[in-house]
């Protein structure tokens, strides 16, 4: 049988180019990794076999046909439960949908599909993409492969998990206050929060429509630059989506610019939790070798972000879940879980009479000041490095029980979606935590910030850092 | 009565766009089978985001230039939520604090200004039907019209009594077809109408301290008769010295009464919010400039030219004028009327009078019949001329009555004309021509 360990898209499309390997092949080597580790790890929600492998069949057809095909043909890719498929049902981790099968398919994945990839399945979250541990998916939570007692991180828990464990070679994820970026750190695998408005939302079940962004995970930089080819781009049906052209992010990747400075932003290092913080400060140790220049900067109103993002977010929860009503389609609202329900309550009460110009509205003017924060940094410096969680991933259950200390995990990720601008999560090396069962040591990611538009620099400066690390060779013991 | 009505004016106006406001569906629903005009945008579906429709936007901000509207600089769209079963989204995408149109006029014929406060767009709803199927009582949901773009335009409480507003009602659904931007057909709820009426005190200027809003009407009669219905029900309130219940009211036809819908106590709150699906507007000076442009000649200014051009009665003119096609068809027929050597207001007393099948007889053919038709054997001028010095000098009373502007006299001395040149003779001319030696 066909040896999948190893693969990343990069080499995988070159084996079916080549025909060394079916497409039929490989998807099946990982639909039956992907079925076989999913009663441990729980990433997917649904499997989908033999569409899968028509798929395969087609681009073995259009190979032996002589026909081009593209980066992602052939290739095997999780799609968030969140994303809508036509004809394959999109649950969002919610009982409330659990049952509802989309007649259209979001934009990205129609580019998806439209690139040749193959949809492997539908990957867990936490419900509506509520969360950061996974743990509150009506399905089941995903696991950590790095430690199966442990959470993979969340929302997108299924995406990182199943990438981790090599079920499929990337996976589709959304990011609104740190939902891919975060179990990307948790799973030792590369994870994109593009530029709000640079991939179409279209499609894709809404959290808080203006900080939610389509994003991706993959194992390896050049892998993820590749998935970005496809799905980033203009789309008539997002009217918050960019006209700006996008570009070859694989093309030049293995270059830095010349004269490269980075900050690190002082309020994310200051208090951070010892091993965290020399996992960072080794990274940029790692990036000065590289040539490019570390400096020290300040993002004044980093602390106001976990407040101001509890406020806009929940605001928007609140009405965007306004439609799942039963009455056309889906469960009745009783089906809810208890985090949906504190959001709707949450914003229903910021949004109201009386309540508005306190909460909404200053706290879309504190959102402007804490852009500003970037716009002002991204004077100084090409770029920014820091942690995306202050804490290495956590427990099953150690948080369940306590919203607020959930809340505040996203400490390093909101301000982000509250700027607006891409970040990228790379892995950055691995801690050893004694309470660790297993005695596996845990993964630890850094963040790579840029202004809008510049996910060209921040996979250019993963991509250099990623060569002389290859953290991504580590894998889960399974 | 003692009181002086307070009444301003919510109209909602169904625009006549190809497709709907978010969405590809056509918005042409009128007729149509439940639910064929719908997508994952109009029907809610996860995931669906709205894209605005550019006509629309366009249309709503040439109705706002033709009120008088000052066209917002920067402007969005808001959710207005709330749940009803007919509201796909559970939000409505409407227009809060930042509407794209606002502080406008329209002028009624007794010269007083009706001040416009806003026009706003958002979207329709879909329609709950209640019925019986297999001998269950069900209701049913069409989304065929959810989503299709409405302009609802605003007015202060400047209206006395439901004369004024059904003119200001007819004004309006007049300078929406004229734009071109809708049907503005009642029948087929593309106006629905809200007016919002209180008293006060003879003489008082504050505004009372209640108002009541009747919703969705759907004809001027009814409008009328709610408004007066409405008038008498609070006066007889007032007079027990009782202050009316600010409430929501609606119109009962079989009952021909206004009846409670919803009081204040029950009021929605909406929890506005910007709509983040859409990015704000920016309007510049030249994107108004070519709006402006593109409007054409409203009605009003089309009565003055009418009458000042064309020497034509206030009466005539505003005949000629009331739609569009048949002000149209009217300048038409002066071309052709001037070849056959017939004045404007003859045209337009053909016009008027004979209230032609516009859509399927031509201007020309039009007049072309008519002088066929009123063909007359010669008649000698100076024959004429001498019948009339004749009629004219013998019939000295009847001059002196139509001089003292008894129209009928005219008549009477035209048959006489008639009588003695015992030929037929084209009644309108002749007509002109005594008018001529009468002045």
């Amino acid at each position: 049988m066909l040896d999948i360990s190893d693969l990343t898209i990069e080499k995988a499309q070159k084996l079916i180019a080549s025909k060394q390997i079916k497409a039929l092949e490989l998807t099946d080597a990982y639909f039956k990794r992907a079925v076989k580790l999913n009663p441990i790890i729980n990433s997917f929600i649904t499997i989908t076999g033999d569409a899968a492998r028509d798929q395969a069949k087609k681009i073995d057809d259009l190979i032996a046909n002589k026909q081009p095909i593209s980066p992602l043909a052939g290739i095997p890719i999780g799609i968030k439960d969140i994303f809508s498929t036509k004809g394959i049902k999109t649950t969002a981790a919610s009982k409330v949908l659990e049952d509802y099968i989309p007649p259209y398919d979001a934009t990205v994945v129609t580019k998806l599909k439209d690139a040749n990839a193959v949809i492997l399945g539908k990957t867990n979250l936490d419900a509506w993409a509520h969360g950061a541990s996974g743990e509150n998916s009506d399905f089941g939570a995903a696991k950590n492969p790095y430690d199966l007692e442990r959470v993979p991180g969340g929302s997108s828990s299924g995406s990182a998990s199943a990438t981790a464990a090599n079920q499929v070679l990337a996976a589709t994820s959304t990011d609104t206050g740190g939902s891919t970026r975060q179990p990307a750190s948790f799973c030792n695998v590369v994870g994109l929060k593009p530029t709000y408005g640079r991939v179409s939302r279209y499609g894709t079940v809404a959290m808080a429509s203006s900080l939610d962004t389509m994003g991706h995970i993959t194992k390896t930089i050049y892998d993820n630059a590749l998935m970005l080819n496809t799905t980033a781009g203009y789309d008539p049906m997002d009217a918050t989506s960019s006209t700006k052209k996008s570009e070859d992010y694989t093309k030049d990747i293995e270059k830095v610019p010349k004269g490269l400075k980075l900050g690190l932003p002082k309020e994310y290092i200051d208090g951070l939790d010892d091993k965290i913080k020399n996992v960072i400060t080794s990274a940029a140790k790692k990036l000065e070798k590289l040539g490019v220049k570390i400096v020290e900067v300040s993002l004044p109103y980093t602390k106001y972000g976990v407040a101001t993002y509890y406020i806009i977010q929940p605001a928007e929860v609140s009405s965007n879940l306004a439609r799942y009503d039963g009455i056309r389609y889906g469960n009745k609202r009783d089906a809810f879980g208890p985090e949906a329900k504190r959001r709707i309550i949450l914003g229903t009460f910021t949004l109201s009479a009386g309540y508005y110009d306190a909460y909404y509205l200053k706290a879309m003017k504190v959102r402007r000041l804490i852009r500003d924060d970037f716009i002002n940094a991204f004077k100084e410096v090409d770029a920014l490095i820091c942690p995306v969680s202050p804490t290495l991933p956590f427990k099953l259950g150690e948080k369940a029980s306590d919203p607020l200390s959930m809340y505040l995990a996203d400490i390093y990720t909101v301000n982000i979606n509250l700027a607006g601008v891409p970040a990228l999560t790379v892995p950055a090396g691995f801690v050893d935590d004694p309470s660790t069962s297993s005695g596996q040591v845990l993964p630890v990611g850094m963040q790579i910030i840029g202004p809008d538009f510049s996910e060209k620099l921040l996979y250019q400066i993963g991509y250099a850092y990623e060569q002389e690390t290859k953290w991504y060779e580590t894998k889960p013991k399974l | 009565m003692n009181y002086e009505p307070v009444i301003g004016l919510e109209v909602h106006v169904e625009l006549y766009t190809k497709s709907k406001m978010f969405c590809a569906c056509s918005a042409d629903y009128f007729g149509e089978e439940p639910n064929t005009h719908t997508c994952p945008v109009c029907l809610g579906l996860p995931g669906a985001l709205p894209s605005p429709n550019q006509q629309a936007i366009d249309w709503c901000l040439e109705i706002g230039l033709a009120l008088g509207t000052k066209i917002a600089n920067s402007s969005k769209f808001d959710r207005k939520n709330y749940f009803y079963p007919d509201l796909a989204k559970g939000y409505q995408i409407s227009q809060y604090d930042l509407p794209f149109c606002s502080g406008g006029e329209v002028t009624l014929t007794n010269g007083k200004k009706i001040r416009i406060t806003r026009a706003h767009m958002e979207e329709d709803t879909g329609k709950l039907t209640h019925a019986k199927v297999d001998g269950k009582s069900v209701s049913l949901i069409d989304f065929n019209r959810s989503g299709v773009p409405l302009v609802e335009i605003v007015t202060e409480p400047d209206f006395e009594n439901a004369r004024e507003v059904v003119e200001y009602l007819k004004k309006l659904q007049q300078t929406v077809r004229y734009l071109g931007v809708s049907q503005a057909d009642m029948e087929k709820g593309d106006m629905r109408l809200e007016p919002n009426i209180s008293l006060r005190k003879k003489g008082q200027k504050d505004l009372p301290d209640y108002k009541v809003e009747v919703k969705n009407i759907n004809s001027f009669k009814f409008v009328e008769k709610a408004i007066n219905f409405e008038i008498s029900r609070q006066a007889k309130i007032l007079d027990v010295g009782e202050l009316p219940v600010q409430e929501t009211r609606g119109w009962n036809e079989q009952k021909n009464a206004t009846v409670s819908q919803r009081s204040k106590e029950e009021a929605h709150d909406y929890r506005y919010f910007p709509e983040p699906d859409i990015p704000p507007f920016t309007f510049t000076k030249e994107q108004i400039e070519k709006l402006t442009k593109k409007t054409p000649e409203l009605p009003a200014a089309k009565l003055e030219r009418f009458k000042k051009d064309y020497q034509l009665s206030q009466y005539d003119a505003e005949i000629l004028t009331r739609d569009l096609s048949s002000a149209d068809y009217f300048e038409e027929a002066t071309y052709a009327g001037k070849e056959a050597g017939l004045t404007p207001k003859q045209v337009a007393n053909i016009i008027i009078n004979k209230k032609p099948d516009i859509a399927n007889i031509l201007p020309a053919t039009l007049i072309k019949n008519y002088i066929a038709a009123n063909q007359t054997a010669p008649v000698d001028k100076t024959k004429l001329e001498k019948a009339i010095d004749e009629v004219l000098a013998q019939n000295q009373k009847a001059v002196e009555d139509y001089k003292s502007g008894k129209e009928n006299a005219l008549m009477f001395l035209l048959g006489a004309v008639m009588k003695k040149i015992a030929t037929k003779l084209d009644a309108n001319l002749l007509k002109s021509k005594l008018q001529e030696r009468l002045k």
